[in-house]
C-alpha cells in the first residue's frame, strides 16, 4: 500500500527508448519523453498513433518490449498496474454500476485500508472538488454523463496521487459540456499537487488544457511543445496540419529563399534544408485582408470564388492560381463595418513574415 | 377525444393506428397465453382442487395433515438436501468454467460452449444410463481400479446418494453455466482493469468487482438449478437405486401405488410452494432489483 496519508508531491514522468510492437506494427517506435512535475501533458494523436499504448505502458496494462518508464527516480517498467499508485480515468468512466456514488470514489481509499469514517469524509471532499458534493448516495445510474466523469476525477484523485492518467475522458460528453469540463479539468489541476497525462485526439482541446503537447504519429513523438509554439511553429507538415486550421500552398525555391506567385516571400525562419518541394502553412485567421505597405507582410493574389457566413465569422474561399485554394476568416464584427469582396474580385492577402511558415513535405 | 371535435389534427387517426398497433400485439401473443392457459394453468388449478378432496370426494385437509408424517417428512428433507448438495456443487464447477470461457477469444469460446452444451441434446436418460454403466458394481470404474489392483473388491459406488448427487451435478451443469457465462461476458473488463488502475490487485479487483457483478447470472443459475433439482425424478430413480426418495418419487408411488391422487396432488401443491417461497426468499436476500440495475 503506498503512500495513502502521506501528503503528495507531484512526480516527473521519464520514458526512455520505449518500444512496443503488434506483430509487424510498430506501436510504440523507440518513444522517449519527460515529463516534468505537476505538468499538465497531452499525448496528441490521429487513431492508431499509438498515444492511448504509451498511456497503458505508463499505467502498466501493456506491457512493452524494452525500454524505461520511471517515476521519479524508480524504474517502474516490470511493476504490476496496481503498484504504480496512479489515478487513472478511463474513457467510457469505467464506474462501478453496483455501487453508489460515494462508495464508488471511496474505493481507491478503501483498497488502501484507510478507516471508513475517514474514506467517507475524504471522499465526500473529493466529490466537492468536482462540483458534486452532496451526490454521494446517489446511484450510477441516476447521473448524466458529465456527472459520472466527474465521479470518475473524484475517484482517480480522491487518495492524492502524485500521477494521473486520463484516456479521453471528455470524449463522450456533448460539444458544450465537454469544452465546460476541459476549463473545470484545467482548474482542478491548478488545485491538485499532480502529474496528469492526458489522451486525446481532439486537437483543440489539447490546445485548450495543456501545459505541453506531445504529437504522436504512428508510434512516434512528432513534436513536443507549448500549445502556443505548436500552433505557430510546427515543425512539420503532419502537425500543421493536424493542428488547428491549416491551408497549405506550394511555394518554389528560389536561390536561398522562398518564393509565391513569382515573388520573394519574408521569412523569420531559415528556409529548410535540401532541395525538396515546400509548403506554405496559412492558418485562415492570420490572413489579412488590408495589405499594409510595410516591409514585414507577404501578399497572395488570388480570386474570391465564395464567401460562407459562420456566425461568428465569414470565411472566404479564394483562388491563388494553379487551382489551390487558399482560405481566409474575417470576425463578422469587423465584416460589417469593411465590405466583404464580392465574388471574383480581385483581391490581394497579408500575411506577416511571423505568420508565415514554410515546411517541406515528408518523404515516404 | 370525441370525434365531434376536430380540434386536433388528424388525432383520429393516429387513435386508431395506436389501436390497430395493441390489437396487433395482443393477436401475436394469444396463442402462447392460451397454450400456457390450457396446458400449465389448468391441470394446475385441477391438481390443487383435486389435493382438497378426501378419498370420496368429500371436502378435507385430510391430504396436506398426513403430509406431517415421518415418510414424508423425510422426502422432504431428502429432496432439499440433494437439491441443495447438486447446486452447491454445479456452483463450485460451473463458476470457474463460465470464468474460464467467458475471458476466452469469442471463437474459442463457441467452440467449448458447444462442448458444455452437446449433453444437452442427449435424452437424460441415455446419460443416466451412461452413469450407470460407469459406476455400477462391475462398470469402467470398478473394473479400471480392480485390474489396476488400487481396490480388492468393487466399490459401492451407484444405487446411492452419491451416484444421484453425480448424475445430476452433470445434468444441470449447462443451466448454471449458461446464464452465468452471459452475465460475465457482458462485465466490462474495464471495470476489472479500472479496480487494478486504482490500486487493488488482480485478486481484489476479482472478488471485490467481478463477482459482485456476476451475482446476478449466478442467481439465475443457481435459482434455475435448485427448482428443478427439486423436482427431479429420473436420475435419482435409476442412480439412486430405490434407496433414494425425492419427493417426485414419493409422489409416483403414492399414484402407481396407492392410486391416491388427493395425496399426490398435495405433495406437488406443497412442492410448489416451497419452490415459490424459497424464490421469493432468495430475491429479497440478493436484492435482484438492485442488482439487474446497470
Amino acid at each position: 500500500m503506498d503512500a495513502a496519508g502521506a501528503s503528495s508531491q507531484s512526480l516527473p514522468i521519464t520514458v526512455r527508448n520505449l518500444v512496443k510492437t503488434y506483430g509487424d506494427l510498430r506501436v510504440l517506435d523507440d518513444v522517449s519523453i519527460a515529463i516534468r512535475p505537476g505538468e499538465f501533458m497531452t499525448l496528441l494523436g490521429p487513431s492508431g498513433s499509438g498515444k492511448t499504448t504509451l498511456l497503458m505502458a505508463l499505467a502498466g496494462f501493456v506491457s512493452p518490449e524494452s525500454g524505461s518508464i520511471r517515476f521519479g527516480e524508480q524504474e517502474m517498467i516490470t511493476t504490476s498496474p496496481h503498484k504504480r499508485g496512479v489515478g487513472m480515468v478511463f474513457q467510457n468512466y469505467a464506474l462501478f454500476p453496483f455501487m453508489s456514488v460515494a462508495e464508488n470514489v471511496a474505493y481507491p481509499l478503501k483498497i488502501r485500508g484507510v478507516s471508513p469514517a475517514e474514506q467517507k469524509s475524504r471522499a465526500e471532499a473529493a466529490l466537492e472538488m468536482v462540483k458534486l458534493g452532496g451526490y454521494g448516495g446517489r446511484r450510477i445510474n441516476q447521473l448524466s454523463g458529465g456527472q459520472k466523469q466527474r465521479v470518475a476525477l473524484a475517484r482517480a484523485m480522491v487518495f492524492e496521487p502524485r500521477i494521473i492518467l486520463m484516456d479521453e475522458p471528455l470524449s463522450a460528453l456533448d460539444k458544450k459540456l465537454r469544452e465546460q469540463m476541459q476549463i473545470e479539468l484545467k482548474q482542478l489541476h491548478q488545485k491538485l499537487d499532480a502529474t496528469i497525462v492526458y489522451v486525446t485526439h481532439d486537437q483543440r482541446e489539447a490546445l485548450t488544457m495543456s501545459d505541453r503537447i506531445a504529437v504522436i504519429n504512428r508510434g512516434r513523438i512528432a513534436q513536443l511543445d507549448e500549445p502556443k509554439a505548436l500552433y505557430r511553429r510546427p515543425n512539420s507538415l503532419f502537425v500543421a496540419d493536424f493542428i488547428g486550421e491549416t491551408v497549405l500552398l506550394p511555394v518554389q525555391r528560389e536561390g536561398d529563399g522562398v518564393s509565391l506567385q513569382g515573388r520573394k516571400l519574408k521569412l523569420s525562419t531559415p528556409t529548410p534544408p535540401g532541395n525538396g518541394p515546400l509548403q506554405l502553412v496559412i492558418r485562415p485567421e492570420l490572413l489579412q485582408l488590408e495589405v499594409g505597405d510595410n516591409g514585414d507582410t507577404n501578399t497572395i493574389a488570388g480570386v474570391v470564388r465564395q464567401t460562407v457566413y459562420q456566425g461568428d465569422s465569414v470565411l472566404l474561399i479564394i483562388d491563388a492560381g494553379d487551382g489551390h485554394e487558399v482560405s481566409v476568416r474575417i470576425a463578422t464584427s469587423r465584416a460589417g463595418q469593411a465590405s466583404i469582396p464580392d465574388s471574383s474580385s480581385q483581391i490581394a492577402l497579408g500575411l506577416h513574415r511571423d505568420d508565415t511558415v514554410v515546411l517541406a513535405e515528408q518523404k515516404s | 377525444m370525441s370525434a365531434g371535435t376536430a380540434s386536433a389534427i388528424n388525432a383520429d387517426e393516429l387513435a386508431r393506428g395506436h389501436w390497430r398497433e395493441r390489437a396487433q400485439f395482443i393477436g401475436l401473443s394469444l396463442p402462447a397465453t392460451l397454450l400456457i392457459l390450457i396446458v400449465v394453468f389448468l391441470p394446475l388449478f385441477w391438481l390443487s382442487s383435486l389435493s382438497f378432496l378426501d378419498r370420496v370426494g368429500e371436502l378435507s385437509s385430510e391430504n396436506y395433515q398426513r403430509l406431517t408424517g415421518d415418510l414424508y417428512v423425510e422426502a422432504f428433507v431428502v429432496t432439499f438436501q440433494i437439491s441443495a448438495s447438486v447446486t452447491a456443487l454445479c456452483v463450485l464447477l460451473g463458476y470457474p468454467l463460465a470464468y474460464w470461457l467467458s475471458r476466452k477469444p469469442q471463437q474459442t469460446a463457441n467452440l467449448l460452449m458447444i462442448c458444455v452444451l452437446l449433453p444437452f441434446w442427449t435424452a437424460v436418460l441415455v446419460r443416466t444410463y451412461a452413469w450407470l454403466v460407469l459406476l455400477q458394481r462391475n462398470g469402467l470404474i470398478n473394473n479400471t481400479l480392480l485390474s489396476l489392483g488400487v481396490i480388492d473388491a468393487p466399490l459401492q459406488l451407484a444405487h446411492n446418494l452419491t451416484a444421484s448427487i453425480i448424475g445430476m451435478v452433470h445434468i444441470m451443469l449447462p443451466f448454471l453455466v449458461l446464464p452465468l457465462y452471459a452475465t460475465m461476458k457482458s462485465i466490462d473488463s474495464d471495470l476489472v482493469r479500472a479496480s487494478v488502475g486504482l490500486g487493488s490487485s488482480p485478486t481484489e479487483a476479482f472478488w471485490r468487482i467481478f463477482v459482485p457483478m456476476s451475482l446476478p447470472g449466478l442467481f439465475a443459475g443457481v435459482v434455475l438449478v435448485f427448482i428443478m433439482s427439486l423436482g427431479f425424478y429420473v436420475t435419482p430413480a435409476l442412480l439412486g437405486g430405490g434407496r433414494i426418495q425425492m419427493l417426485a418419487q414419493r409422489i409416483e408411488s403414492t399414484i402407481t401405488i396407492f392410486s391416491n391422487w388427493g395425496a399426490a396432488s398435495a405433495l406437488g401443491v406443497a412442492l410448489l410452494v416451497m419452490a415459490l417461497a424459497l424464490v421469493a426468499l432468495l430475491h429479497r436476500v440478493f436484492g435482484l432489483d438492485k442488482l439487474f440495475v446497470r
